[in-house]
């Protein structure tokens, strides 16, 4: 069995089991997470040797369906697969045995392993309708889970997330009838012959993914969603879901269509990344509620994954290693997911823990709940890009690309997109300090829970320790405009 | 593994060992007390070991890539010992004050687990080969700072953590952009090799070496980026001694030194005319810190802004650029942080046992508790520069080297401080020796009920070691000798 399929099949697999498993369906994460990480690891090594690919049933497009693993793939695959599991784990705390019969314990885990499926399938496709297929399931479970929380924001998001699918099928459907595939190396090589028509799907695939990713000014939904859901699912929603349909915009431009982006097209994406920066900061700012607070870094956050179109290619011959601006990207990624989990989780514990989820509310925490607190620290500190940690390694080459390449606007951008995450990041912190007196808390309904964000903290700071590996990893079998950037590009 | 491999990982590792004990062993005191005076040995095993081999010509290196040619690089060279014997040195002393400091007071494991990661962070700052080595320990002691000064979680305390994030991180931002520029043309600099600034005009040279040393200027305390010092006294004592003497303010002095020493190079840097205006900054800062020293009657503002203007001694030493110049600015980094920790310890052992935190309460103290007044009057006496305490070795080289370098101006600077020194330091000496006690001041017995030696030994360590750097300046092994050591280096490679 391919590793690949193995990937994609095996949360599905859980789905199924945690469906006729009912109300012991919970139990199955200890089988999940342990199996699906080894996998995704397993994976990350073998491709570490060489790009990992295969075709079901051994039909090679344009007959069959083949999937592919990257570099990148293969690194987020892992990291989705160490936030996803470290996220379901937690979940048994809520989701779990010892909490009265309710609906949700029945609800929380096909859809959550739904949600894993379509992460994996989405990293692993290469393929437009398969890549539809995934994060029309990714989108589903998301928008469900997001109704654990607040109906009225999930049916926002369900109309946006609706609205961005319709888009991308429309431009689905146009390259298809303009290049007779749908395969995305195909497409590389035919896209020159229908130009035009081309460009039309590029730009609805664009808009349609651009809505599912929250980029500004299509970010309205997310706040709201990501906010009001338990604390399990703002942790999927904000770490993982936004991710898949970057990740698809990115192949789609760098491997589908690369030459095909002119100028405007990279400084419009460049503009639209600073924006949802600077305005996504200055949001979270202002907050008085934590989980709004960190809704809306989410939305800044995601404005740096833009930048990569006008700054990869970016300074090739300054740096002694290559594709800065594509390893940015990846660490980017990859650091994000994991400090955002482990924020999300953090922040839910303490919110428990105090009883209200106002900032104002933090007070004096650190000296009661002091693993969270640390968890909470470790996550804000990569997230303010500060070393040492996955988050500064990608700061720091995005830094480098665009000083190299003469884009310094886009520095200064990242560097205060860095000083507003510390305005931001640091005053929950300050809170946790504040105060004398040690606040009573409601004990948590597991002790270990706390391990959970401390876990994902640790992990996006080794990222900037030991980040020699994971970078080789991300930009081994990276598309040709990752490296040359995307104006270079050969159509 | 080698030994050259060994030596830098054990000199960063020692300090996170307690680091990480001291918050698992939260409720265990004894425990946790003996683990960090352990390890604070240890260190001063292993560098008692690279002292003799670094200056045998022996070469420590330890290094792991972050991304294809950008490496971490942990090396000790004779600057990088400089620094490192120091903080290991005032690690010791100030683990143990601390100890007996805190001793029944709350949060302790959260004190000695950041307290060690600043120790970690200030070992790495020291011995960084690199400038991304070098930012990412400089940010590790940003972050393991704050909550050291924050402790005590007072509204005072919390205000002084935000002023104190607003300089520091400002000035990061500024050092990341210095760092990032350089390297976009340059690729990764190394201390050992220095920049190559041929990719750069002689203006955007220039414009990088600001904004390298205004980052770092932060953290150094030049004016105008000053004031988040005199704020963070709302600290525990230790911590304090701790920010003036090794790690903070240090941290920052040490990085201009390698940015004009390995990075840009002293001729560089005299080319582009870059050094006669950080001497006028250093200058001003130095008699700026004094002019407000003089107005403070809280003995521990007072101090603070004594350590504003003294930390800008290194700066002048390492802007003069002569031989003499440097030697005077690298072994102030020692001698003041003797002379500083000493007289922190000694702040804290009056506000701690007599309640005395203002310059009008001095009165009379000096017989009640001798020990403590003692060491804390040789080290003002060595912050005015009186022989034969360490201070006054530096400003003498200071003085040489500013005639050596043709800016004979910087002994007046030197005079005019040492004079404002003398103003700011001698009327506490005068009360606390010479005037009779103030009623307020606890007796005798009050006073050898609290005594208690693991607080008082310290500063007298301290102030022995002060008095001694002077009196044995000639002396192998002495503070001096070594920095003349690393001058020797760089003038005659």
């Amino acid at each position: 069995m391919n590793l690949l399929f193995a990937l994609a099949g095996a949360p599905l697999a859980f789905l199924l089991a945690s469906l006729i498993a009912g109300r012991h369906g919970a139990r199955l994460i200890w089988i999940a997470a342990p199996v699906i990480t080894a996998l995704a690891f397993w994976l990350a090594l073998e491709t570490h040797a060489r790009p990992q690919g295969g075709a079901l049933g051994g039909w090679m497009p344009p007959l069959g369906i083949a999937l592919e693993a990257d570099g990148l793939g293969a690194v987020l695959l892992l990291t989705c697969a160490l936030t996803a599991s470290v996220t379901g784990l937690f979940a048994l705390g809520r989701y779990g045995g010892a909490r009265p019969e309710s609906a949700r314990r029945y609800t929380f885990w096909p859809l959550f392993y739904g949600l894993w499926a379509g992460m994996n399938a989405v990293l692993v496709s290469r393929d437009l309708f398969n890549l539809y297929v995934a994060i029309e399931l990714l989108s589903i479970c998301a928008v469900a889970l997001a109704a654990f929380g607040s109906r009225q924001a999930a049916v926002n998001y369900m109309m946006i997330a609706l609205a961005g699918s319709l888009a991308y099928l429309l431009g689905a459907v146009l390259i298809y009838a303009a290049l007779g595939t749908l395969d995305m190396s195909l497409i590389a090589q035919r896209a020159p012959e229908a130009r035009a028509s081309v460009l039309i799907a590029a730009a609805l695939i664009t808009g349609g993914l651009m809505a599912k990713t929250a980029l500004f000014p299509l970010h309205g939904w997310l706040p709201p969603a990501h906010g009001a859901a338990p604390t399990a699912v703002s942790a999927l929603l904000s770490a993982l879901v936004v991710k898949a349909s970057f990740v698809i915009l990115a192949r789609v431009w760098f491997e589908g269509l690369p030459g095909l982006a002119g100028a405007g097209v990279i400084t419009a994406f460049g503009v639209l990344g600073a924006a949802a920066i600077v305005y996504g900061s200055v949001l979270a700012i202002t907050q008085t509620g934590l989980k709004a607070l960190i809704a809306y870094s989410t939305v800044a956050q995601l404005g740096y994954l833009f930048l990569v179109f006008p700054l990869a290619g970016g300074g090739e011959s300054a740096t002694p290693w290559t594709a800065g601006a594509w390893g940015a990207m990846g660490f980017h990624l990859s650091a994000h997911m994991l400090a955002k989990a482990g924020l999300f989780l953090a922040a839910g514990l303490m919110i428990y823990g105090a009883g209200g989820g106002r900032i104002a509310d933090l007070t004096g925490l650190a000296r009661a709940m002091p693993v969270t607190s640390l968890a909470f620290g470790l996550c804000a500190v990569s997230l303010m890009g500060l070393p040492p940690s996955g988050g500064f390694m990608a700061k720091y080459l995005m830094l480098i690309a665009a000083l190299a390449s003469g884009q310094w606007h886009y520095a200064l951008v990242i560097l205060a997109g860095g000083l507003m995450a510390a305005a931001y990041l640091f005053k929950p912190l300050a809170r946790l300090f504040a105060g004398t007196g040690t606040p009573a808390i409601r004990a948590l309904p597991h002790r270990s829970m706390a391990l959970a964000p401390l876990v994902l903290g640790a992990a996006a700071i080794a990222l900037g320790l030991l980040s020699a590996e994971p970078y080789a990893l991300m930009v081994s079998g990276l598309p040709e405009a990752g490296e040359a950037g995307l104006e270079e590009a050969e159509p | 593994m080698s030994a050259a491999m060994l030596v830098p990982i054990l000199l960063v590792l020692a300090p996170l060992v307690p680091a990480l004990a001291s918050a698992l062993l939260s409720g265990r005191a004894r425990a946790r007390n003996a683990i960090n005076i352990a390890f604070a040995a240890f260190k001063l095993g292993v560098v008692a070991y690279a002292l003799a081999g670094v200056e045998a010509g022996a070469f420590y290196e330890w290094r792991i890539a972050f991304v294809p040619g950008l490496d971490m690089v942990l090396r000790l060279d004779a600057l990088a010992l400089l620094f490192v014997t120091l903080s290991a040195v005032l690690w010791m002393a100030t683990t143990l004050y601390a100890i007996a400091y805190l001793k029944g007071s709350a949060h302790q494991a959260r004190f000695f687990a950041f307290f060690n990661l600043c120790v970690v962070a200030a070992s790495g700052i020291a011995m960084s080969g690199s400038l991304i080595t070098f930012f990412v320990f400089y940010e590790i002691l940003t972050l393991a700072t704050w909550p050291l000064v924050v402790h005590t979680g007072s509204a005072k305390a919390m205000a002084a953590g935000r002023t104190y994030l607003a300089y520091t991180l400002a000035g990061s931002a500024a050092l990341l952009a210095g760092i990032v520029w350089l390297e976009s043309g340059s690729g990764p600099v190394e201390f050992a090799a220095g920049a190559d600034l041929s990719a750069f005009s002689p203006l955007a040279a220039s414009m990088i070496f600001v904004l390298l040393i205004g980052g770092l200027g932060a953290k150094t305390a030049l004016i105008p980026l000053h004031a988040w010092l005199p704020a963070a006294m709302a600290a525990p004592a230790p911590v304090s001694a701790l920010l003036h003497a090794v790690a903070v303010v240090k941290a920052g002095a040490f990085g201009v030194v390698r940015v004009i020493y390995d990075v840009y190079g002293i001729e560089t840097v005299a080319a582009l005319g870059l050094g006669l205006p950080l001497a006028a900054l250093a200058s001003a800062t130095i008699l700026y810190g004094s002019l407000q020293a003089l107005r403070q009657s809280d003995i521990k503002k007072r101090l603070a802004y004594s350590t504003v203007s003294q930390v800008s001694y290194i700066v002048l030493g390492a802007s003069l650029a002569g031989p003499f110049a440097v030697i005077g600015g690298l072994v102030h980094l020692v001698h003041q942080g003797l002379m500083k920790i000493t007289l922190f310890f000694g702040a804290g052992v009056l506000a701690e046992r007599a309640g005395v935190t203002d310059i009008r309460q001095l009165d009379g103290v000096g017989r009640r508790m001798p020990v403590t007044m003692a060491a804390f009057s040789i080290a003002a006496l060595g912050m005015i520069g009186v022989p034969p305490v360490a201070g006054f070795v530096s400003k003498w080289y200071l003085a040489i080297g500013g005639y050596q370098s043709g800016a004979s101006w910087v002994i007046a600077v030197l005079i005019v401080s040492s004079l404002l020194n003398a103003a700011y330091f001698l009327p506490l000496l005068y009360r606390a020796w010479l005037k009779p006690a103030a009623p307020g001041l606890p007796d005798r017995n009050a006073l050898a009920a609290s005594r208690t030696w693991l607080l008082i030994a310290p500063g007298a360590f301290t102030a022995a070691a002060a008095l001694g750097a002077g009196l044995f300046a000639g002396f192998e092994l002495s503070p001096l000798s070594w920095a003349a050591l690393i001058a020797e280096r760089i003038y005659l490679p």
